[in-house]
């Protein structure tokens, strides 16, 4: 980037804004440190990560984890790091999914269709996020008790605790394992089954396979291959506990990411040459197949950039769930600071993780992007 | 010579566009009576069986009572004011008044000339401060402490287009000089703060700050937090800025140096005006994204319009009443929200209509 050639090019008064320039970097940042050191020793905290091995003793609402009052910090870090990864990645998947419907519902033909998703987005779009998800927060706990729950034909039940759903009696090693297959079946099939419907179709049907073959295979002895949520006493057993913190999280993020994502897929319908959609009709090709085979693979070209962006600030909107409490990282990094006074740290891994997420996620859609390329048009 | 398509009337377009074919119109249908019904229920809710006035809110106990709007009759001014005394309330009303008003006459292409647009935002803003603090100008002095609600959104949101705008300008300008120091620094910064979320970058100043800097320079926490929000700001708009620059042919440039022009003059006299041109609809749509994302600051403890809406449904007989009270934060945040999106959207076609 610097070569010493660019510098024997520049007259005296450009190599001396540079060099101003880095002099008073260098100010600030020596300013700054011995600022800390002075203001850290009047409030006699020792920096350092040595924190880490500490106990914490405080709870907080959600973790994908087992989970203990006495937990190290390193360990409740690390299960808020998975809360806002397992939040965002959820939240990034239906998002993108109910963005791709109401984008094409904004593209059809349909009167009905386009008022519907036309007013979907300017509600959802145009209120901030935060104001949503508090607002979602506040119905959901307003829900009647466990005992007076609303019930979906006694399987799912919804109250003031979260939405009680069925699931398969797994234990958490194994459901990991399934999600890690069922993420690498789905990259081998784009990569080498030639056609991206035929790659759906293996993924969908080989992650139902192993889902499957685990249940019947891995369920512990003794145990029901599903088991449902029921009331005993005063609170449900069995089945899996959504709390009302992550639902209103995930739905609230995800109705709004999914306005965002709608007009991105709209914007990449409309720049697909009418032509092409016509001589999908001429010959004679469905409405769906035209879209699906034709309008769709154009569209995803322009769509993919924008998507991407879209999904780093996903990823970053899980900031808003110290809102309502749910245990995200940044949660957890504003209550370790206010416990331990280990600011400088903990922000410093605070920001360190969330460039390595969206660094992540950046890598992941310029794969998509090499990948969908029309063969032969260069990048 | 081509004939002219046969015109049809509005009753057939309607057919056309919701009734071409059998399944076409049972969905239509369908959607119409669902929005129907939703429209229905909110009528029904928030106008019919609905409680207005302060003095009723006994009436919102009754079993078929509908929207108790008689929190919002009772407790708009904490809402809308915050924790600002009660008497100084119209001084907020004004100051609020004041910004307003500048983003409207903003948006009249009279006042598209860089000089004009300074004047006009830096003379709303001195009229917001003086109104709001007070003490320059006779009237009783009021902290930044006690600043809240809708005129603190608005102060945040005027303040952050303010600062950033230029901030983000000279970082565009940075970032693509020629001197190999200015472009690294300004592109990690940019970068930097455009991954990490901007709660992060306002925790950032409200709390690390203060450890970083010595007692004499660190400020109110809202000054702290207003120059993280227009760096954030300036870090996306500073990559507005640089599409603006691309789409510039370099004959432009050229055109500068056969005129005689500095490389100052060209750029302000022949480059930025274009660059402002197409950056245009980006800015509007950074704009209207900012005014949203002030919400966030009540993370950060200032006493915004979501903050004051929670406090006034936070106490004693109100508490049931926290959907009335979230709908209409709501319908003002989507109010400002929707006339400045809309107002983006008029502009890009109106440069669209320009350019053929």
């Amino acid at each position: 980037m610097l070569s010493w050639g660019d510098f024997r090019r520049m007259t005296a008064s450009e190599i001396a804004v540079q060099v101003g320039l880095v002099a008073v970097v260098l100010v600030v940042a020596l300013g700054a440190i011995r600022s800390a050191q002075v203001n850290l020793a009047a409030l006699g905290i020792t920096s350092g990560f040595s924190f880490l091995d500490r106990s914490t003793g405080w709870s907080y609402s959600f973790s994908l984890l087992e989970r203990t009052i006495d937990d190290p910090y390193a360990r409740t870090l690390l299960i808020g790091f998975l809360n806002t990864v397992f939040v965002g990645l959820t939240s990034i998947v239906f998002a993108t999914i109910l963005g791709f419907i109401i984008g094409t519902m904004r593209d059809s033909k349909n009167l009905g269709l386009q008022v519907a998703s036309s007013i979907y987005v300017q509600v959802f779009r145009n209120i901030p996020l935060i104001l949503q998800v508090v607002f979602l927060y506040a119905l959901l706990i307003h829900f009647p008790g466990p005992r007076q729950a609303y019930s979906i034909s006694d399987a799912v039940f919804m109250s003031n605790r979260g939405i009680m759903v069925p699931v398969l009696s797994l234990p958490l090693s194994v459901v990991a394992g399934l999600v890690l297959g069922s993420v690498l079946l789905g990259i081998g099939a784009l990569r080498y089954s030639g056609s991206t419907t035929r790659a759906l179709a293996i993924w969908l049907a080989g992650s139902i396979a192993i889902i499957v073959a685990a249940a019947l295979l891995l369920t512990p002895d003794g145990q029901n291959l599903v088991s449902y949520p029921e009331l005993k006493g005063l609170r449900f057993v069995g089945g899996l506990t959504l709390s009302v913190e992550v639902v209103a999280m995930i739905v609230g993020i995800v109705l709004y990411g999914a306005a965002y994502i709608g007009e991105v897929v709209r914007g990449g319908l409309a720049e697909v040459p009418r032509g092409l959609r016509e001589a999908g009709v001429s010959l004679g090709m469905r409405p769906f197949a035209v879209w699906w085979t034709i309008r769709m693979p154009m569209a995803l070209r322009s769509i993919i950039p924008p998507l991407g962006n879209q999904w780093i600030f996903i990823m970053k909107a899980t900031t808003v769930g110290v809102a309502i409490g749910f245990s995200d990282l940044f949660y957890i990094v504003s209550t370790s600071i206010t416990q331990s006074g280990q600011t400088l740290e903990l922000i410093a891994i605070l920001m360190g993780s969330f460039l390595l997420v969206n660094f992540a996620l950046a890598q992941a859609i310029n794969w998509l992007n090499a990948r969908l390329a029309l063969k032969g048009y260069g990048a | 010579m081509s004939s002219a398509p046969p015109t049809i009337g509005a009753i057939e377009r309607l057919r056309r566009r919701a009734f071409r074919k059998p399944l076409d119109g049972l969905v239509t249908l369908c959607i119409a009576a669902f929005l129907a019904l939703l429209a229905w229920q909110a009528i029904d809710w928030g106008i019919l069986r609905a409680v207005w006035r302060a003095e009723d809110a006994a009436l919102c106990r009754d079993a078929d009572a509908g929207a108790c709007w008689s929190i919002i009759d009772a407790r708009h001014r904490l809402i809308l004011f915050g924790l600002y005394p009660y008497e100084e309330h119209w001084r907020s009303t004004s100051a609020a008044v004041a910004i307003i008003a500048t983003v409207i006459l903003s948006c009249i292409p009279w006042f598209w000339s860089a000089r004009r647009l300074i004047t006009l935002w830096l003379a709303g803003f001195a009229t917001y401060y003086l109104l709001m603090e007070g003490s320059p100008i006779g009237l009783e002095q009021v902290t930044t402490d006690k600043w809240g609600g809708l005129s603190l959104v608005l102060f945040l949101f005027s303040s952050v287009v303010l600062l950033g705008m230029p901030m983000g300008l000279g970082l565009a300008l940075m970032r693509r000089s020629r001197l190999p120091v200015l472009r690294l620094v300004a592109s990690l910064l940019i970068d930097f703060i455009r991954s990490l979320p901007l709660l992060t970058t306002l925790f950032t100043a409200a709390v690390v700050v203060p450890i970083l800097l010595p007692d004499w320079l660190q400020g109110d926490k809202i000054w702290r937090i207003i120059i993280a929000f227009s760096l954030f700001f300036a870090c996306y708009q500073a990559e507005v800025f640089r599409g603006g620059f691309q789409a510039i042919p370099n004959g432009q440039y050229e055109a500068g140096e056969a005129l005689g022009f500095g490389k100052w003059q060209s750029l302000g006299l022949i480059i930025l005006p274009q660059v402002f041109r197409h950056a245009l609809p980006a800015t509007i749509n950074m704009v209207v994204v900012t005014f949203k994302e002030t919400a966030v600051v009540i993370i950060i403890g200032l006493f915004d319009l979501l903050a004051s809406a929670q406090a006034a449904f936070g106490t004693g007989d109100w508490v049931a009443y926290y959907m009335e009270t979230y709908i209409f934060v709501a319908l003002i945040y989507w109010a400002f929200i929707t006339s400045l999106g809309r107002y983006g959207e008029f502009l890009k076609d109106r440069m669209k209509q320009d350019e053929h």
